[in-house]
């Protein structure tokens, strides 16, 4: 079945079936690197792209039921520039591994768009469900933080 | 092909090239040809020529170093990175060396055939003992380009200097020349002498820690903006023509033998390549990962139980089992003084005892590794941190010359110890052998949270006596560790594919318990160290090997836990008591540990603002959270380390949060201080997981831990409020020009859990003896105690 996709602001038509899981159409078809498997249960958060403005987790979502607007990770940066989230990765030297970073930014991505200054309880919340094995958690708060101009 | 050019060629766009370039992560040509790779030096090249994979001669200063005609070099390591950021360290290190700019150089790292074995990673040793060789080879290639710069200027060595890779006249600034010109793109030729590679030197010496400059500085890890903007090459990533998906189906219960597949359960789905089965390995191949997926779960693979279930019931029949066992190695228990008689006179004595379950490393990407048949060799891309290791184990396991095969080291998830990556390694390459394509094997979720390697399960009796005076005179400590066949790193006969195969070694590994540290000035002294070993061997998914500190955590938790345990029955202040310990003799050994002990542990309780009491906390709050903290010490190797955690613990639910941890540490010469705080950051997260969350849940016949909700790990929502970290140098002559540099990969996660526990009981007064401290078992011992 056919299916198109808009991805970072570019249309892909894909011949797959239609309850293809997102990831795998992104990553073997389209060739993204951002979103990753980890789990394929929706557990971990490191294969989340925004979809529509919602982080959502690519390794269940059927392709066919994404309708919108797919961003992931290589399409946070803007004319060359990175997004402040990305930047505050580095500042703050956040990543060991880095593997999990995806769901990382992406989620806090989603949660600054929705809640530019979010208290440390938000965050916590908000990223709660991204599991970082190296546990960089700490710094990754402190990034989130530091984008959301709190630390400025 | 090599490696940069492969990540060259996967790279989507130009601007992606570019930035690859210019990220530092590749060395790419300089002039119209592309160099690849250091120069093959000696008969490599030869061997390159018909097509084989050479072992780079670390004897040859080309092997380690290469400058290019624009001034800039390139740095060959036989390391591999897992996140901590040695490459960007090994970088400092040598550019310093070299004198060279640190944003003028780059480092390639773990590819077998083009950069020279170090052996990958393992054993925090990175700094300690390979940056040596790297050092020494930079200061080579130093004295070599101003030999070559006197010959060519007439002036003596004596009458040069060198800065940033340019070479004056002392006398006439204006007459330099630079290294690139000396040498850019052509051979140095200069053989290197040394036992072995981590002995590995030429003629020159290494500067004094004075002259390092980079050193000591903080530049941004390299890899960093390439992993936060999706443009990093994984070894996830790679994708080669005529690759093919396999996924693994394991034996649905330990022991269980494989009596028949029945193929037409998959063979009409879409993509089906090929089910593979050998003994009782079984794996499925097919066009697209997904169908692999569906495939694997849609396999109908008829298995005969074991007469009888093979595992013991959970972790409370493991530690029962393990207390009946008769030990495979019993070593001879370690006697100083008169233990005995130090207790029959005791004023009191202290018996406790403490267990530890499996914990596994449960990475945070399962295993993975894609495999290349083509042209009859065998290459692998995978993120396992011994790549050198796999290739002599694949080239062993498929009965093929080890020169047929290669390992290209790429970026992986969480690099800890021995992972199922070697695992997954082992079975692409035996597929694509089978099949003669490109295969890729990733394991899934809950095969890595049931199959991967377990760092071993301890059980810990320990008794300490006390003299009229609340001194310890004696201390009798009995560990015991379930590690019996305990795994190495890419042993061609242990991996799990050669288990399934029905591959056995004569002798399993002996595996290892552990020693508490042994700074205590304690009088009387007994150790015993127990190995036992389960009634199921091999195929058995409860299999050890090693993770992050092997057996540190368990007995630091267990011997940490008691010296508490013992300053409570003194009335004593929990830092005090230790201190006094450490300062009870004056013995140190070569590596002054002692007097860098006692650095750190008053350089933690000064930064938390530690004020001397016995516990447990006079003031630990009336509401539902109490409030304690809490100390642990210990060292590994020559890294020295001290915690102070503070926790709350919810009396009404159990659920302990570690709010704040001070760590102090002393790794002797720090070359890169941001990067080295967040290792510490990381390892000592990793430590509190283990402490709160972390336990191989399993039953009579399977582990029952298959995702992220029966194998809980700690999240954003544990993360402490604040880490101060205390880099410390106690060395007694701090400015010592040759202070040793120490590894730091593990130390901070081995003192966490006895300290998370020991801030419990400051808390509570509840004393938590078995590992981890779940908000479940937090509260039942809670009500326990008030009961």
């Amino acid at each position: 079945m056919n299916i198109t996709l808009r991805v970072n602001g570019r249309a892909h038509t894909v011949d797959v079936e239609p309850a293809t899981p997102l990831l795998y159409i992104l990553r073997n078809d389209l060739g993204l690197q951002g979103p990753r498997f980890g789990c394929g249960l929706g557990q971990c958060g490191a294969c989340t792209v925004i979809v529509n403005g919602t982080a959502v987790r690519s390794c269940i979502t059927p392709t066919s039921s994404v309708k919108g607007e797919v961003t992931t990770l290589e399409g946070l940066a803007q004319n060359g520039r990175l997004h402040p989230l990305q930047q505050a990765w580095i500042d703050e030297q956040v990543p060991q591994c880095g593997f999990c970073q995806n769901g990382q930014i992406m989620t806090a991505k989603a949660l600054l768009d929705k809640n530019p200054r979010p208290t440390d309880d938000q965050i916590r919340q908000g990223m709660a469900g991204i599991l970082c094995r190296c546990m960089t958690y700490y710094r990754i708060q402190a990034a989130i933080k530091r984008a959301a101009g709190r630390n400025a | 092909m090599n490696i940069e050019k492969i990540l060259l060629e996967h790279s989507a766009t130009p601007s992606r090239r570019e930035f690859l370039r210019t990220s530092g992560r590749l060395v790419v040509g300089v002039s119209a040809a592309t160099v690849v790779g250091p120069f093959v030096a000696g008969a490599g090249a030869q061997d390159a020529a018909r097509g084989l994979y050479p072992d780079p001669d670390y004897h040859q200063l080309d092997s380690w170093i290469v400058i290019h005609e624009d001034n800039t070099a390139t740095f060959y390591v036989g390391k591999t990175d897992c996140g901590q950021g040695t490459g960007t360290a090994f970088r400092q290190l040598m550019s310093d060396e070299l004198d060279i700019a640190y944003d003028k150089t780059t480092c390639i790292m773990g590819t077998t055939d083009i950069t020279v074995d170090q052996g990958g990673s393992g054993g925090s040793d990175a700094i300690q003992t390979d940056g040596w060789p790297m050092r020494r080879v930079a200061a080579e290639a130093r004295r070599v380009l101003l030999e070559m710069a006197s010959q060519r200027m007439g002036v003596p060595v004596a009458g040069l200097a060198v800065s940033n890779a340019v070479i004056s006249v002392k006398a006439d600034p204006a007459k330099k020349v630079t290294y690139g010109e000396l040498i850019g793109g052509k051979k140095f030729n200069v053989a290197l002498t040394g036992a072995n590679i981590d002995a590995t030197t030429g003629v020159a010496k290494v500067k004094p820690v004075q002259e390092l400059k980079m050193v000591g500085q903080s530049p941004q890890r390299y890899d960093i903006p390439a992993k936060v903007d999706g443009s990093n090459k994984w070894a996830v990533d790679v994708k080669l023509p005529g690759m093919v998906h396999a996924r693994n189906v394991k034996p649905p219960v330990a022991g269980a033998k494989l009596v028949g597949i029945d193929e037409s359960s998959v063979r009409n789905l879409p993509g089906f390549v090929k089910v593979v089965s050998k003994g009782n390995y079984v794996a499925v191949v097919f066009e697209r990962e997904e169908q692999a997926i569906a495939g694997a779960r849609q396999l109908k693979a008829n298995w005969q139980k074991p007469a009888t279930p093979q595992l013991p019931d959970g972790s409370d029949g493991l530690f029962k089992y393990m207390r009946g066992a008769t030990p495979t190695s019993s070593q001879t228990p370690i006697n100083i003084g008169t233990v005995d008689s130090a207790f029959s006179g005791a004023a009191k004595v202290v018996e406790a005892e403490y267990e530890i379950p499996y914990q596994g490393h449960n990475s945070i990407g399962p295993a993975h590794a894609l495999a290349d048949p083509s042209n009859g060799q065998m290459t692998i891309y995978s993120n396992d941190m011994k790549s050198y290791g796999m290739r002599n184990g694949v080239a062993q396991f498929l009965g093929m010359p080890r020169e047929q095969v290669r390992v290209i080291w790429m970026d992986g998830p969480q690099g800890y110890g021995r992972t199922a990556a070697d695992d997954a390694g082992f079975e692409a390459a035996y597929l694509a052998k089978e099949l003669g394509r490109p295969v890729r094997m990733q394991w899934m979720r809950d095969e890595e949270q049931a199959w991967d390697t377990k760092g071993p399960a301890f059980t810990v009796k320990i008794r300490g006596a006390l003299d009229a005076e609340g001194r310890m005179t004696a201390l009798d400590y009995a560990a015991r560790s379930a590690d019996y066949n305990h795994l190495g790193y890419n042993e061609p006969d242990t991996v799990l594919i050669a288990q399934l195969f029905g591959q056995r070694r004569d002798r399993p590994a002996a595996g290892s318990s552990a020693f508490p540290n042994d700074m205590y000035a304690i009088p009387n002294r007994r150790t015993l160290l127990e190995v036992v070993g389960l009634p199921l061997l091999w195929e058995t998914p409860l299999r050890t090997g090693n993770l992050r500190d092997p057996n540190g955590p368990q007995s630091t938790f267990a011997a940490e836990s008691f010296i508490d345990e013992m300053a409570f029955a003194a009335k004593a202040d929990p830092v005090e008591f230790r201190m006094r310990m450490l300062t009870a003799s004056t013995a140190d050994d070569n590596g002054f540990k002692r007097a860098r002990s006692i650095a750190v542990l008053k350089a933690t309780a000064e930064k938390y603002g530690w004020q001397p009491r016995p516990g447990p906390n006079p003031n630990r709050g009336r509401g539902d959270v109490l409030t304690g903290r809490g100390v642990a010490y210990t060292y590994r190797n020559q890294t020295v380390i001290a915690q102070i955690a503070e926790v709350e613990v919810n009396r009404r639910t159990g659920r302990v949060w570690v709010k704040r941890v001070v760590v102090g540490h002393d790794c002797g010469l720090v070359v890169n201080p941001e990067a080295l705080h967040r290792t510490i950051d990381g390892a000592t997260q990793h430590g509190i997981s283990r402490a709160l969350y972390e336990e191989v849940a399993f039953d009579t016949e399977k582990v029952l831990s298959r995702d992220w909700m029966t194998h809980p790990t700690l999240t954003h929502l544990d993360a402490p409020q604040q880490i101060d970290v205390v880099l410390v140098n106690g060395d007694p002559n701090p400015n010592r020009p040759d202070l040793p540099h120490y590894g730091a990969g593990e130390a901070a996660m081995k003192p966490t859990i006895a300290a998370v526990a020991n801030a419990i009981f400051d808390a509570t007064g509840v004393r938590m003896r078995r590992v981890p401290f779940r908000k479940e078992r937090v509260l039942a011992a809670l009500n326990a105690a008030n009961a």
